[in-house]
């Protein structure tokens, strides 16, 4: 038996050939990262295989849009798209991922404009049904703290251009998003209620694309569908630096047959805390066959921050802060809608207007035709 | 800021509330369907219902509904909310159900 036969050979070769350990375990690490590579190709070409023979051919969805902020006097305009990509490799397993790319263009007096840009990963994860009622995901994942990040940041989703000022509480990366593993599910579930929970754990990571902080937190969510009514709590602590903890409260109110929705969430970190509550009204939800009027939403946000020591690391302003904003948005045919809205905003460091327009178009359709 | 102001635009929502209900219509299945063909079916009729409902309860609470999609992608679209909006997998056929009955 050669050195060279000896550390393929068989794991037992391990305990006996002490010398050659570091270079068997290497090797051992080498040819496990090629079975998973492969593994994960096959899965792929497997998906591929019986997704483009069924309802689970990949999608790409996303928006895109151009979007125009003025800020006590100071134009920005921001074109922008966000690529959202689903990729079942099976009935059980979902690849998603999402980007962004957007442009900010100023305006300067006599000196044309500045520009900066920004592309980022949004997300990229995986997604694994383990029981009926429950799901791993592994990557890089939208931050389930609150509701705002996950569910209404996408800019076709959100009704106003810009977030809530207490959005960046909770959150592992200013991308929202969190690196590693997360359990969720539904918990409990009759006619009366449904409870869900979120519980996840982030790696400290500086690299460019995959930013996040250490966290452990969990997310617990209590429906009522026959109220419409949403009530959750957010807890995660940061395990890194100066440890602290977040929490938030969110509470939704759709009621059944009404088209009127509220929205709120509130947020405490170690030096801040805040909240938002936002009502919109729709006309109809028929999409294409509404008629003109149908088709306006106006949407009212009010928002405030408090601050009892300065943080630079929580992206709250500086100071105390209220913010009101009123919008109204038109939704036009083909997925188009318009977004509009004004915002005056008081603060000890000066009151500010703030006008938001945006024109959005939101795109969904199959990556590749099906058979 | 004017009280004026902030009673106008209440009263601009309390109109488009009052306005939604007056005219209220049934709301469009998100994906192309084929009506005769879930009527034929009982078992098909009653998914399509808890569909339609856990559609309204969990997927329509934070985005409208796409005004259509092609079938091909309907159960991607169904596997992603099921992520998303914490469903179970009986909400999960419901759901694809309604998108293809």
């Amino acid at each position: 038996m050669t050195n060279s036969r000896r550390f393929r050979d068989t794991h037992r070769a391990d305990p006996f050939y002490c010398d050659d350990m570091v270079y068997w375990k290497t090797t051992w690490r080498q040819n496990m990262s090629r079975t998973a590579v492969c593994s994960f190709v096959l899965m792929l070409l497997f998906g591929i295989a019986d997704s483009s023979q069924s309802q689970d051919i990949p999608l790409i969805s996303g928006g895109a849009g151009f979007l125009t902020q003025t800020n006590g006097g100071n134009t920005t305009y921001i074109p922008t798209i966000a690529p959202v990509l689903e990729f079942p490799i099976s009935n059980r397993v979902l690849i998603e991922s999402k980007a962004n790319l957007l442009e900010s263009v100023f305006p300067r007096p006599n000196r044309g404009y500045d520009t900066s840009h920004y592309v980022a990963l949004a997300y990229l994860q995986a997604d694994l049904q383990v029981t009926s009622h429950t799901t791993i995901t592994g990557g890089y994942f939208y931050t389930p703290f609150n509701t705002f990040i996950e569910r209404l940041s996408p800019f076709w989703i959100n009704n106003f251009t810009d977030g809530p000022l207490i959005s960046s509480i909770g959150i592992g990366s200013p991308s929202g998003s969190a690196l590693g593993g997360m359990v969720r599910g539904n918990a409990f579930q009759n006619r009366t209620i449904s409870i869900t929970y979120d519980a996840y754990f982030s790696a400290k990571t500086a690299n460019e694309q995959f930013s996040s902080k250490r966290l452990l937190g969990d997310r617990v969510s209590f429906f009522f569908p026959k109220l419409g009514l949403e009530a959750g709590t957010s807890f995660n602590r940061i395990l890194q630096g100066k440890r602290s903890n977040n929490a938030g409260a969110h509470l939704w109110w759709t009621p059944p047959n009404s088209r009127f929705r509220f929205r709120s969430e509130y947020a405490h970190a170690a030096h801040a805390q805040g909240y938002w509550v936002e009502f919109a009204s729709q006309l109809t939800d028929s999409g294409d066959t509404a008629g003109p009027l149908e088709r306006l939403e106006p949407v009212f946000r009010f928002q405030q921050t408090l601050r009892n020591a300065r943080d630079s690391t929580d992206g709250l302003p500086v100071a105390n802060t209220q913010r009101a904003d009123f919008g109204l948005n038109y939704r036009l045919k083909h997925e188009l809608r318009i977004n509009t809205s004004y915002s005056r905003r008081f603060s000890s460091t000066g009151n500010t207007n703030i006008w938001q327009t945006g024109v959005v178009y939101r795109f969904l359709f199959p990556a590749w035709r099906s058979k | 800021m004017r009280p004026s102001v902030i009673l106008g635009y209440v009263l601009v929502l309390a109109t488009s509330q009052l306005l939604g209900q007056a005219t209220q219509k049934p709301p469009v299945h998100p994906a192309p369907q084929d009506a005769a063909h879930a009527q034929t079916a009982d078992k098909s009729q009653n998914g399509g219902e808890d569909g339609q409902r856990v559609f309204q309860q969990n997927c329509a609470r934070c985005h409208n509904a796409p005004s259509g999609f092609p079938p091909s992608i309907s159960g991607t679209v169904a596997h992603h909310m099921r992520v998303r909006a914490n469903l179970s997998e009986k909400e999960y056929k419901a759901l694809l159900s309604f998108f293809n009955p």
